[in-house]
């Protein structure tokens, strides 16, 4: 099994994070990881995106061009990364952050307003958290206790006074996406 | 020990640390620049010398000095900052003083771009510096592999007093991975914790040392030009290093080296899905080059795919070790592009038609 | 032997000449009549008097200098040309109870080295330099070099330094004592006996502050060239003070506090 996750975004959405979150959990739970994010100029204000795999197999190309998922957390990430998901893959967009609909018919897609969600939850900051919830629930390679895990492990002490309002973003995410875990052209639209 | 996840970079830096680096000289360059910054903290932390010098030639001076002076050192750039030292990497080989380098590689020519890259294979591996001289070059495809090479390469330049380059690209630099820290050695330089009896330390109760690179009479550069090419013919029986993947039964030979060579191992397995009687061997040594083990292999093999991230550098050294036993292709990506591996599965069942027809 | 024999003023009548111990005993490939000799001397006393010989780490240049480590007998690496100060400061750094001292020429320090020397100075870098100034370029036979005088013949300026084309000429005893981190800058001369002892004073205070731990110390020594500059031995000296000392006035040009008492011991 090898899943290949591409979060994408605006830099300071927190996408590198979220995909580091991915790698450690994949660690933990003893699978072969591997990390690579996009780096330079770029990061500052640009669009920021990290590839992860988390495989139980040696992994040779950290880079993929056919991921297996992807959470677009704005426009330009949906544009680019919706055409190059894989069949029966599956895509996490951010609403909040995206205007047209996703096309693709032979992948899961998963809708979510993960600003309004995060918001709700006390900070947008949490978005990149509400939106690996959602690909958590669709997915279905890691569970949502191993990212909590991975939370409590990894965070650096500076940070673990947002432990909790992290899990609860991850927790929100993953309910609102539990109704779509079978792929095909079923869509689920938060209103 | 467990495994943490560690960039690259990072770690690189950090098995430097524990293999006893006792002074680091660098400027910042993406994308390595982590390298230096963790440096910025640990090393002071550890009571060692940091220092960020006003250019990559005075970097490598610095550690030329620290190097004359007996002391484990060691600097790291990227590629025009690794140009930029070249006339210090020529003097340190010709001084026989031992130091490491670590290039992580990025796209060029000129100013380029930051994006990962191995166009510095020439650069570092044929020369570009003057004068007739070796570098013993290690090339980590992992993180893993980058703080193992990393954490030897002290040992192996002191062994040989000349230089250890770590040749990664943006991508191993870049990227996290598992990886499991080798155990804290003190910097006590090297040595076995005593100054070499070469190294400037001050002439105490003994004669003045000197560490030069100047032969004025041609006759003698000639002697001095013998025993370091003496040197370098001990270093090619010993230090070659390469990893293979599905080789014993493979028809078809992949080449490729650091990111490239992990990239054509997943492209190897993709192929051998396929029925294709694919495998890979991964230099890992560049310089000096496993080419008895690429001739052994060319003996064996159809045909034999080269898969860079350049115009075709390292693909010469393999047609010299082949010499003829095997056609030769190349498929690279340049200027900071990264082959996936469906490029380099399209470029083996190529391969295997062109062979067949 | 080529290294000249040093006038002292008083006591004329109980001088011994003897060479100094930190000096190797062997002739050096230095021209007749120019001033290396005397300057290497000065910086032989000099350790000698403060008794750091086992613990002096030497930095030559590329110039005529190139040699100086077959010169003294105290450790000595080889530079780069221009990077002396660079490798002075990888030794200070991981020694820094030595002694470390570069020894560069005009060419190498305010040419091709002046991002070296600029920023080890401006680091407060705890070593000493000796620049030797002779308005040329020596070892490759005479070239123009940034501290030749305007309108003076070389061999890359056949007419005259032409300001209007290659600008003024560096002052780099002015230029470094600028920057905080110097802590003694001053420039002698090596003309006559009165300089050459006003000199030695100089390279001893500067190597006192680096004991001291006080930072960067240079001195810059106006020296002749007579093979270069076409003239005889002594024509050469009285050029030196017609010529160079107009532009390049003598005197300390950076004093940082304490530098005085040091050298009152």
């Amino acid at each position: 099994m090898q899943s290949e996750i591409i979060v994408s975004g605006f830099g300071g959405q927190g996408a590198l994070f979220a995909g580091q979150l991915l790698a450690y959990a994949g660690m933990d739970a003893g699978y072969h990881v591997t990390w690579i994010p996009s780096y330079g100029p770029e990061m500052r204000g640009g669009t920021a995106h990290c590839t992860t795999i988390i495989s139980d197999d040696e992994i040779g190309s950290p880079l993929v061009r056919h991921p297996s998922a992807a959470i677009v957390m704005n426009a330009p990430s949906l544009d680019k990364y919706e055409p190059l998901i894989a069949p029966g893959g599956v895509l996490v967009v951010n609403t909040s952050l995206t205007a047209r609909k996703p096309t693709r018919a032979d992948i899961t897609i998963v809708e979510v307003p993960a600003n309004a969600i995060a918001e709700e939850l006390g900070s947008a900051k949490l978005a990149n958290m509400v939106l690996v919830g959602a690909l958590l629930a669709a997915a279905n390679f890691l569970s949502v206790e191993a990212l909590e895990a991975a939370l409590e492990a990894h965070l650096p002490p500076r940070h673990r006074k947002l432990i909790e309002a992290n899990r609860q973003a991850l927790r929100r995410g993953a309910s609102i996406a539990a109704t779509v875990r079978q792929r095909g052209v079923e869509t689920l639209v938060m209103t | 020990m467990t495994k943490e996840l560690l960039k690259g970079n990072e770690a690189i830096a950090e098995a430097a640390v524990r293999a006893g680096v006792e002074a680091y000289f660098g400027y910042p360059i993406t994308p390595q620049t982590e390298l230096l910054e963790y440096m910025a903290r640990r090393m002071p932390e550890l009571k060692r010398a940091f220092l960020q010098a006003e250019s990559e030639v005075a970097a490598i001076n610095m550690v030329y000095g620290a190097a004359a002076a007996g002391a484990r050192v060691m600097t790291s750039s990227s590629s025009p900052g690794v140009s930029l030292m070249m006339e210090g990497i020529s003097y340190i080989v010709a001084s026989e003083v031992p130091c490491v380098l670590v290039d992580v590689m990025r796209g060029g020519p000129g100013l380029g771009n930051i994006a990962p890259s191995q166009a510095d294979y020439f650069q570092i591996v044929k020369g570009g510096g003057h004068g007739d001289y070796r570098l013993i070059v290690l090339a980590p495809a992992t993180v893993q592999e980058a703080i193992d090479l990393t954490y030897q390469s002290f040992d192996i330049a002191e062994r040989y007093r000349t230089m250890v380059v770590i040749l990664a690209d943006g991508n191993i630099g870049q990227m996290m991975e598992p990886a499991e820290l080798p155990p804290m050695h003190a910097a006590n330089g090297g040595h076995n914790g005593q100054r070499a009896s070469w190294a400037l330390t001050g002439a105490k109760g003994r004669p003045h040392n000197v560490i030069t690179s100047i032969y004025l009479v041609p006759e003698v550069e000639e002697q001095f030009n013998q025993k370091l090419q003496a040197k370098f013919r001990k270093i090619a029986e010993n230090e070659i290093r390469y990893a293979e993947y599905a080789t014993e039964d493979a028809e078809w030979l992949v080449v490729g080296f650091g990111t490239s060579g992990r990239v054509a191992q997943t492209a190897v397995k993709q192929a051998r899905a396929k029925g294709i009687k694919a495998g890979l061997l991964r230099p890992i040594s560049l310089w000096p080059y496993p080419e008895k083990r690429l001739a052994e292999l060319a003996n064996n093999v159809r045909g034999i795919l080269v898969v860079e991230m350049n115009a075709g550098q390292m693909l010469e050294d393999v047609r010299l070790a082949v010499s003829g036993r095997a056609p030769v292709k190349f498929y690279g990506r340049m200027g900071g592009t990264v082959p996936l591996p469906d490029e380099v599965l399209d470029e083996i069942i190529r391969l295997t038609k062109e062979s067949n027809s | 032997m080529t290294t000249p024999i040093i006038p002292v003023m008083e006591q004329l009548e109980d001088i011994v000449y003897s060479r100094p111990a930190a000096l190797a005993e062997c002739s050096t490939h230095y021209c007749p009549g120019c001033t290396h000799g005397v300057a290497h001397r000065l910086v032989a006393e000099v350790i000698d008097e403060l008794g750091i010989a086992e613990r002096t780490i030497g930095v030559a240049p590329v110039g005529c200098a190139v040699f100086a480590y077959n010169y003294f007998k105290v450790d000595f690496a080889e530079a780069a040309h221009g990077r002396a100060p660079a490798m002075a400061t990888g030794i200070k750094r991981v020694h820094p109870d030595n002694v470390v001292f570069t020894y560069q020429g005009d060419g190498d320090l305010a040419s091709i080295g002046m991002a070296e020397i600029t920023h080890t100075a401006a680091r407060g870098e705890n070593i000493t330099v000796i620049f030797i100034n002779n308005a040329i370029y020596g070892m490759t036979g005479g070239q123009m070099a940034p501290t030749t005088l305007p309108g003076q013949r070389t061999s890359s300026s056949p007419l005259g330094r032409d300001v209007e084309v290659m600008g003024m000429p560096l002052k780099m005893a002015e230029m470094l004592a600028g920057l905080p981190g110097a802590a003694y800058v001053a420039r002698r001369s090596l003309h006559s006996a009165k300089e050459i002892n006003r000199a030695k004073k100089a390279i001893r205070t500067a190597f006192e502050a680096q004991l001291a731990g006080m930072g960067f110390s240079m001195v810059e020594l106006l020296s002749s060239c007579p093979t270069n500059w076409g003239l005889s031995a002594f024509d050469s000296l009285k050029w030196i003070e017609e010529h160079m000392i107009p532009y390049y006035p003598l005197g300390d040009y950076k004093v940082a506090e304490g530098i005085e008492a040091l050298s009152k011991n």
